[in-house]
């Protein structure tokens, strides 16, 4: 017997299609409810429908909108064999909402016990709540990692009656999605928590800043945000707070706080000299707290847990759990959530389903952070283990880098972002970012030497040192992690020319084998720039490797390899 | 004056809700729309201008009907996202940043979607497509030239 059935509709879930199924779904069931859901987590699946029965929770995995599928999910056969903890490894807390409660239903998070944190916050003190906040030793979210109760203490003491607190969701470090599954998701478990920051502070001042292109996270909150407002629950012990959100227009550095500041006042968002600090002199001159999604999401459940609980999971420095948007090269991309202290490789191995020996290294932090060899994978997950590696513990975006992958051109490619995103308000980040990016594009297009080698590592401490703010601090991190753990790939390109991933377009010719070639003429006609000649040969000065024939042709018998080479 | 500036606040942090709010509706932002906003709020031109190029969100030039926008996050990116930027400026004949003559597609590359486990990903106006190929991509390019039509 179905009781209801779910349909993941994250925009994971609708890039692959599920928008398709909850029509269909509802145009050819009518005596089941049909509910759709925020992330379930599990990427890899998508589309992905939860069937609830009286006996608990099936799934279909890669649903589609046909006849074929609805009788597979309503004849329940051949549901997805997992486990909603991949692994027993995972820890699910954060997200235990998401996926599970349709997000824009005020009801259904009530009867989930929404909002009874905050009813606990309204009857403690404020000394008391932040000493709870204090005791749970949660640290931000966003990647700084610094104690969220001693910010708030110190915004609680200024004496100001104007007080703003605000949550950063401009998740603008390519790879992550943490921020917006909860969104998108759980969007009143992220305000139940700035409320009750709001409590701890004194803020009266509430505001999202949020990336314009997470258009549904926008919607989803803004309709909590209406749902908030209808039953009062902006009130607080007689004090009313107002909630506003705010749409960045697409610019990373506004990640940081005091650039984020001026873009709300609506500047160019360039960061600002501290002090003074924001806690003193924030937003329109009023003292302000910024605070990462993630960090106020576990707020919640910080309040019902006790500090004190909450504290159990985790290491001695980093309590608690920690989501990660796990993506790259491994089977089971997805959003996991697992206790601080777990090995980068049982979350790359175990839970993202990765085999040993082919993923060589992760990027952790994204463009302001650092790869990871794999022979570090037994390192823990904690802010204070992965900095003292060389990367940072980030906002939480996971990449494995497979063995396949060339890391001078993954960490071009970082450079190139963080070049790109540079506000050019100190010239260190301006100039030297576009110096290193120019480096590394002459390694990666084969005219490096070696001393452009020693020019990265020679100018990249001077970035860090002559930036005010964290873009430019963290922009030469890649290129020194990668300089750290693969010195080896930046000297073949140099010394040998050869770039043994095969990703550097000119230092890799397209080879087609004749002996195997059953000239089928598919690839002299996909060829674009008519690099491939009748008697099936490529000429490699004109073709641009846009490896549109290796993927046509039917014996692959056309292959990349090393400029120069024989042998494939 | 659009009647729709004239039911802003006047305040001058409003500026860039105001563009963007402007972009929404005209899909860019217009000479006309600057010299408007900047009388509203008494902000000199080069300041409203000076705001537009630093935020990526703002186009100052009318873009196609179809924006194709190809995601270069870190997970696109080592998944082949420049290949798929490469195949779509073949298949419509447009570079990054350009819109085609008859004015319906038009190509730029972003940050991040956050679909990373679908890599790569393109959005078209919006909707986005995951787990791309040549195949699939010149597939799906082919049926918004043959609709004309946004299919949601």
């Amino acid at each position: 017997m179905i009781k209801k059935i779910k349909v993941g509709l994250g925009s994971c879930g609708i890039a692959a299609g599920a928008q398709e199924v909850y029509n269909y779904l509802q145009s050819e069931i009518k005596d089941i409810e049909i509910i759709s859901v925020g992330c379930i987590g599990h990427c890899y699946a998508e589309p992905l429908v939860e069937v609830e029965t009286e006996s608990g929770s099936l799934f279909f995995d890669h649903m589609s909108a046909t006849p074929k599928d609805l009788k597979r999910l309503l004849d329940l056969n051949n549901p997805f064999k997992f486990n909603k903890n991949r692994s027993n490894l995972e820890k699910i807390k954060v997200t235990k909402l998401a996926g599970v409660i349709n997000p824009i239903s005020f009801d259904e998070y009530i009867d989930n016990g929404g909002y009874e944190a905050l009813k606990k916050a309204l009857s403690l003190s404020r000394d008391e709540l932040l000493n709870e906040i204090i005791k749970s030793g949660l640290r931000g979210r966003g990647g700084g990692g610094f104690p969220t109760g001693m910010k708030w203490r110190f915004l609680s003491a200024k004496e100001e009656s104007h007080k703003v607190l605000i949550c950063n969701a401009d998740e603008g470090d390519p790879g992550a999605f943490m921020d917006r599954s909860m969104m998108e998701s759980v969007p009143h478990q992220v305000l139940e928590g700035m409320l009750i920051g709001a409590l701890a502070t004194g803020a009266t001042e509430l505001i999202i800043y949020v990336r314009a292109e997470y258009p549904l996270a926008v919607k989803n909150l803004s309709i909590a945000i209406e749902q908030i407002y209808s039953n009062s629950l902006n009130n607080l012990n007689g004090k009313t707070v107002s909630i506003k959100i705010k749409e960045g227009a697409g610019a990373f550095v506004c990640g940081e706080e005091t650039a984020m500041i001026n873009s709300l006042e609506g500047k160019r968002g360039t960061p600002r000299f501290r002090p003074p600090y924001p806690t003193d002199k924030g937003y329109l001159g009023h003292p302000t707290a910024i605070n990462n999604v993630e960090t106020f999401a576990n707020i919640p459940i910080i309040l019902v847990e006790g500090g004190e609980t909450y504290a159990l999971d985790g290491t001695q420095g980093s309590k608690g759990t920690k989501l990660f948007a796990l993506a790259g090269d491994i089977p089971f991309p997805g959003l996991v959530e697992v206790p601080m202290g777990i090995t980068i490789g049982e979350i790359i191995y175990d839970i993202g389903g990765a085999e040993k020996g082919s993923v060589k290294a992760v990027q952790t932090g994204g463009p302001s952070g650092g790869c990871i060899p794999e022979t570090y994978f037994d390192t823990p997950v904690d802010y204070d283990s992965l900095k003292a590696l060389g990367a940072i513990m980030g906002s939480g975006g996971l990449i494995a880098i497979g063995k396949n992958r060339c890391m001078v051109e993954t960490a071009r490619y970082f450079l190139e972002f963080t070049a790109k995103e540079s506000c050019g308000k100190c010239t260190f980040c301006r100039v030297g970012t576009t110096r290193m990016l120019e480096t590394l594009e002459r390694i990666t297009g084969g005219e490096g030497v070696l001393e452009d080698i020693q020019f990265l590592e020679d100018i990249a401490p001077k970035i860090i040192k002559g930036s005010l703010c964290g873009l430019g601090q963290t922009a030469p991190n890649p290129v020194l992690a990668s300089l750290k753990y693969f010195k080896h790939e930046f000297i073949e390109h140099v010394s040998d020319k050869k770039c043994l991933a095969l990703q550097c377009n000119p230092l890799v010719d397209v080879y087609l084998d004749q002996s195997k070639c059953i000239e089928c003429g598919a690839c002299v006609k996909t060829c674009p720039v008519s690099a491939i000649s009748k008697d099936y040969v490529v000429d490699n000065s004109i073709c641009t490797r846009c490896n549109s024939c290796i993927e046509i042709c039917p014996k692959k018998t056309i292959y990349r390899r090393v400029k120069g080479g024989v042998n494939g | 004056m659009n009647a729709w500036i004239l039911s802003l606040p006047k305040e001058k942090n409003q500026i860039i809700r105001a563009l963007q709010e402007a972009q929404k509706r005209e899909g860019y932002v217009s000479n006309d729309i600057i010299k408007e906003l900047s009388n509203y709020f008494d902000i000199p031109i080069v300041e409203i201008e000076g705001i537009l190029s630093f935020y990526t969100q703002f186009k100052r030039v009318k873009p196609g009907k179809f924006i194709i926008s190809v995601c270069d996050g870190t997970a696109c990116h080592i998944k082949g996202a420049p290949l798929v930027a490469g195949w779509v400026s073949e298949m419509l004949k447009i570079k990054e940043g350009e819109t085609d003559e008859k004015g319906i597609f038009s190509l730029e590359t972003v940050a991040c979607l956050g679909c990373c486990s679908l890599a790569p990903v393109v959005s078209i106006n919006g909707k986005v497509f995951g787990n791309l190929t040549r195949k699939s991509l010149s597939g799906i390019i082919k049926r918004y030239q043959k609709e004309g039509v946004e299919n949601d």
